[in-house]
């Protein structure tokens, strides 16, 4: 096994972790995690996309890379601002959840924050 | 018409017009920031008009010509640099975008405007910095040439519209705007693995460079799997449509229009780049079924649920979800089998009128819904008697639209959905013209709904709450009229939509 098959298993498994947390996790600080880490396994694929283009005697070609920066900008200002309104939800109702049924606001007094 | 500009790529005299089109929103907002939310909406009425100007320069540069407008950034070429291009369905679409976000400009000045002397304050500045945000993130979605610049346009979009969606910051608009946010980062990271694949195995994301290379191979196959579902989960098409509803619904009702009529389309016009313009053979007749079938259950699905909504802008969100299935009707009746391709025709026609006429009427329905909710202080369907007494302006801006969604002649609905009756019929594939028809009548339905309750009586004597400024309710009867009125482009512009498209189709391996 060469090291772009390795990093590129290593970004599938966190690719599929992240995920499965994305869907199945109630809670939204826990979704924004697994965001962030399904983030992170399709960074380490721009890698070995990177890694894989390497032929022509550089050392990686710069396309991903320019690419994977652009992209972690991005999901660093996505969870700021994810982040920002969990922090809102929970300023204005006490608790930070998606659950539908209950939509926060009635939940005003009680505040088990 | 043929295309003279085959290869390669290089920047045409009015090229820089798209750069322009760039530019100028991400000015605004620049020196909205510099100057301060006083200024900020004078500098939005500024630079919304110009560039509703240059938009429709563009469109008629690329009507008349009938070639596309090119752009290459810095003169780098691509496969490494980027190349900004202005086809028809971009023209069309970024014309359409621009009449709208004025009008939903012009509409929000009663709700955002600062007047002079007046206190600053946080919504106003957020709005009409983000109103100029969508309007510049949809320009790049619609110029942009690779697939990696669109990618960011997407997120721009995205950031852009999800504070439109809390901007009275209510417990429930938060909620509804962190869910948005959440089904658009998984949509927009699932079009990002796609990327990487595409250009691991083909070495170039340009849009055209790659719809030579393209070929089926699995990593290809996954790729546009992983971006069509992605973008499928932003457009909110059936069944990751969750977030919709209440999101569209909760906004002010500027936010609506402009989050109902205009972002939705971004993600969908992405669609339409990736299947009809990068690899138009890979789809196959599965696929495109699929693609239909989604297109029906939104249809259906949205229908059903808007008929038994009790608010009005709920029902209108619900419509929404609906009118997007329509959208996805064009892929079965575009593909041919012959070619095992699919082929711009009537079909591609019909769906990007689609998208427009609901664009247009769906901002109007918006408006004049937040409209009644201003005056009425509630939108609770049942009780919406007088209202069409009260104010008869907006009923009618508002039935209009709805004219538009049902699809009756002369609006743009009625040409739109009677180009996709032809394609499906021209292709013999019936049980879409059946959905069709099906949805047709569902929309009649819960227009009737609100309108014999709107034209009702009053029970008691109608005691407005506010009085409704004249400019508000011409906004959005101005845009219910472009919506109704569109269905004369059948006598003009409407082959605008084939530029630039016979390029792509000629080297397109068989």
């Amino acid at each position: 096994m060469n090291a772009a098959t390795l990093f590129g298993v290593c970004g599938a498994t966190l690719v599929g972790f992240g995920l499965y947390g994305l869907v199945t996790n109630p809670e939204p600080l826990r979704k924004i995690l697994a965001f962030n880490l399904l983030g992170s396994g399709v960074f380490l694929v721009f890698g070995v996309v990177s890694k894989r283009a390497a032929a022509s005697g550089l050392g990686g070609d710069p396309v991903p890379q320019a690419m994977v920066i652009t992209a972690i900008v991005v999901a660093f200002a996505a969870t700021a601002m994810a982040i920002a309104l969990v922090l809102r939800l929970l300023q204005e109702t006490g608790r930070a959840t998606l659950s539908s049924d209950d939509p926060g606001g009635t939940d005003t007094d009680r505040g088990n924050a | 018409m043929p295309d003279a500009t085959v290869l390669p790529d290089t920047t045409t005299t009015d090229g820089a017009l798209l750069v322009l089109a760039i530019v100028l929103p991400a000015a605004g907002v620049l020196l909205s920031f510099v100057l301060g939310g006083r200024h900020v909406e004078r500098i939005a009425f500024v630079l919304l008009p110009s560039g509703l100007v240059l938009a429709l320069v563009i469109f008629a540069d690329v009507w008349r010509s009938g070639h596309r407008l090119i752009y290459i950034v810095g003169d780098w070429k691509p496969p490494l640099g980027i190349a900004l291009r202005a086809d028809g369905l971009s023209a069309a679409m970024m014309a359409t975008m621009a009449i709208v976000i004025c009008a939903v400009a012009v509409f929000a000045h009663a709700d955002f405007g600062t007047r002079a002397g007046s206190v600053e304050t946080r919504t106003p500045f957020a709005f009409w910095i983000l109103l100029m945000a969508i309007w510049g993130a949809m320009n790049i979605v619609f110029l942009g040439g690779d697939l990696f610049t669109l990618y960011v346009a997407l997120e721009l979009l995205t950031f852009a519209a999800v504070p439109l969606v809390c901007l009275d910051g209510r417990a429930e608009t938060l909620q509804a705007a962190l869910r948005y946010l959440l089904f658009a980062l998984l949509g927009s990271i699932l079009y990002l693995v796609g990327t990487a694949l595409l250009y691991g195995s083909y070495a170039t994301l340009d849009i055209v460079l790659l719809s030579r290379r393209v070929h089926m191979e699995p990593a290809t196959v996954i790729a546009a799997t992983l971006m069509t579902v992605g973008l499928f989960a932003k457009t909110a098409l059936f069944p990751v449509h969750l977030w919709l509803p209440p999101a569209h619904a909760g906004a002010p009702a500027a936010a609506s229009a402009v989050l109902s009529a205009v972002v939705v389309k971004g993600s969908f016009f992405l669609v339409v780049r990736l299947w009809f313009d990068v690899m138009p053979g890979m789809l196959g007749p599965a696929g495109a079924q699929l693609f239909g079938a989604l297109g029906a259950a939104a249809i259906i699905f949205g229908s059903v649920v808007a008929l038994r909504q009790q608010r009005l802008k709920l029902l209108i969100a619900y419509s929404t979800v609906a009118q997007i299935g329509y959208l996805f009707l064009m892929f079965p009746l575009a593909f041919d089998t012959v070619s095992a391709q699919l082929q711009s025709g009537s079909a591609l026609t019909g769906g990007m009128l689609q998208a427009i006429s609901h664009a247009t009427a769906k901002a109007a329905m918006f408006m004049a819904a937040g409209l009644i909710y201003a005056a009425l202080g509630h939108d609770r369907i049942a009780e919406l008697g007088g209202i069409a007494r009260a104010l008869p302006m907006t009923m009618f801006a508002f039935a209009l639209g709805g004219v538009s969604l049902i699809g009756l002649p002369p609006s743009g609905g009625f040409l739109a959905k009677w180009l996709l009756l032809e394609a499906a019929v021209a292709t013999g594939q019936w049980w879409w013209a059946m959905v069709m028809l099906a949805g047709g009548l569902f929309t009649s339905g819960y227009m009737f709904i609100v309108l014999s309750r709107a034209l009702a009586p009053a029970e008691q004597p109608l005691k407005l709450r506010i009085n409704v400024p004249r400019y508000q309710e011409a906004a959005a009867l101005a845009l219910a009229l472009t919506s109704l009125l569109l269905g004369l482009a059948a006598l003009g512009p409407v082959d605008v939509f084939e530029v630039g498209r016979l390029d792509a189709m000629m080297v397109m391996p068989r």
